[in-house]
């Protein structure tokens, strides 16, 4: 079915679909709609989901983890101080490897206040053992939302739905909606291997892991995070060849003839697929690498697509606030340091708070790295992309 | 004799374990001060039974036993407890 749906109506018509066994949260500022939708579909018997609406995030994710430990099937929202509230819980969910799917919509962090997009938010909460996955569009947040339950379940492993604030939580878009029988026929019935509610086969969960194994859980956590990869790939494969619509780990736009290319995150992958397309359209060969699973960081696949050029312009939504630029940027120059090819790389911080990134401005950064290009030196290497007084 | 422990890849997923397992976790090792119970002086108020954190002075039918050392953490509140006319428990330095 072909509709127009915000990010938000798109996500809560995924979760409505999906049909989880809890969801429970609560709308801290600054909120994001999805679960006030959702609620409407509880309170009109659309789901058979028992609702908690608890009364802060650290409890919404709490109440998570008891009902994911039960067995069932949860889901939640949240956005910026939201996740912010939930972050000492996150490290329960990933640690006790509950498979929670958050649908997030990225703002950023206070101070000062704001209520529009950057990435500061999941970002701040990279270290916490949950897949993080950053959509384009409407399209992508309702597919991924579906996806993401599934490689959760299969993976043990909390997950993050990354959608950017207003750009697409609010922008209404052209959706191809599935049919609501074909979502938990894909989805399935979560299973588990116990369950706290299981009176015959009681369990411990949660227990005293002091220095003789808490090391050793932690290992395991890890190699968890190293195996989940191939899953992402199977179920991203699975769903395109059931409804058509197929994802890659990292979406590579116009790079197998690129001489300098962007790499960037969210709703920004979409406004600079258009300025590679004007670009083309001058002659200019350049391309786009759009991150698509952040965590796990796809190591391999992404070492393939920023070698394919000589000039790289990271874009980054968000600062590390610690002199050395941005998160993507980082990661890239993390996974290039035993690489026999290094491109040049320049770090764009830009668009923190919501400030607009438009087709134009991309087209200026591409000009720039053919500049880098033709010297063959980079003099600034994080530049503050769009502030004023710089 | 000391149990062999388990290397990650032998351990089950996302710290779970079966109900119960306090019961091998002794405890007593944390103990550097340890209550010694004199049966003579008992009046067997059971205070300190009340009173233990740990569940560590045995009794039966009504009467107490003594201290289970594999699990008292030496914390010294039933020596605490015990009516200071009775003095039935004193805490000396654990030696081992």
């Amino acid at each position: 079915m072909i509709v127009a749906r915000t990010g938000n109506e798109a996500m809560a018509e995924a979760m409505r679909q999906i049909n989880p066994d809890v969801v429970a949260a609560y709308p801290i500022t600054p909120a994001t709609e999805v679960v006030q939708l959702f609620s409407k579909f509880v309170h009109d018997g659309l789901v058979d989901t028992e609702f908690v609406p608890v009364e802060s995030e650290h409890s919404a994710c709490s109440a998570c983890c008891g009902a994911a430990a039960a067995g069932a099937r949860v889901m939640t929202s949240t956005a910026s101080q939201g996740l912010a509230l939930m972050h000492e819980i996150l490290f329960i969910a990933s640690g006790l490897r509950l498979p929670i799917v958050i649908c997030l919509v990225n703002r950023s962090l206070s101070s000062p206040i704001n209520i529009h997009c950057d990435h500061s938010d999941t970002l701040a909460s990279r270290d916490a053992g949950w897949l993080q996955i950053y959509t384009e569009n409407v399209q992508e947040a309702y597919d991924t939302t579906i996806q993401l339950v599934k490689i959760a379940e299969q993976a043990l492993l909390p997950g993050i739905v990354s959608t950017d604030a207003f750009i697409i939580s609010h922008g209404m878009e052209r959706v191809e909606l599935l049919d609501d029988k074909e979502v938990p026929k894909f989805l399935g019935e979560r299973k588990v291997e116990y369950s706290l509610l299981d009176v015959d086969n009681p369990i411990t969960i949660g227990c005293l892991d002091l220095q003789d194994y808490f090391y050793e859980h932690k290992r395991s956590e890890i190699d968890a995070m190293d195996h989940v990869l191939p899953i992402i790939e199977k179920v991203q494969k699975e769903f395109g060849d059931k409804f058509g619509r197929y994802y890659p780990i990292v979406d590579e736009y116009k790079m197998d003839d690129a001489e300098v290319a962007i790499m960037a995150m969210g709703s920004t992958g979409g406004t600079a697929k258009v300025a590679v397309e004007r670009m083309r359209e001058k002659g200019k060969k350049v391309g786009l690498i759009r991150c698509r699973v952040y965590r796990p960081f796809p190591e391999k696949a992404m070492l393939k697509a920023l070698t394919k050029v000589k000039v790289l312009g990271i874009m980054d939504r968000s600062d590390t606030l610690s002199t050395l630029g941005g998160h993507l940027y980082n990661d890239a120059r993390s996974i290039l340091y035993e690489s026999s090819t290094r491109p040049l790389m320049k770090n764009y911080i830009y668009g923190l708070g919501g400030r607009d990134i438009s087709i134009e401005e991309i087209e200026t950064i591409y000009e720039e790295l053919f500049n880098i290009k033709k010297s063959g030196k980079v003099d600034k290497n994080i530049v503050y992309f769009g502030v004023r007084g710089e | 004799m000391k149990k062999e422990k388990k290397g990650w890849k032998d351990l089950p997923i996302g710290l779970v374990l079966e109900a119960g397992t306090c019961k091998d976790f002794e405890t007593g090792d944390w103990r550097s001060e340890k209550p010694i119970w004199d049966s003579e002086k008992c009046t067997h108020c059971l205070i300190c039974w009340i009173y233990c954190p740990d569940s560590c002075i045995t009794v039966k039918d009504g009467k107490i036993q003594g201290i289970d050392y594999k699990y008292c953490k030496g914390c010294g509140i039933c020596a605490e407890e015990c009516p200071p006319k009775i003095k039935a428990i004193t805490m000396v330095r654990e030696e081992k």
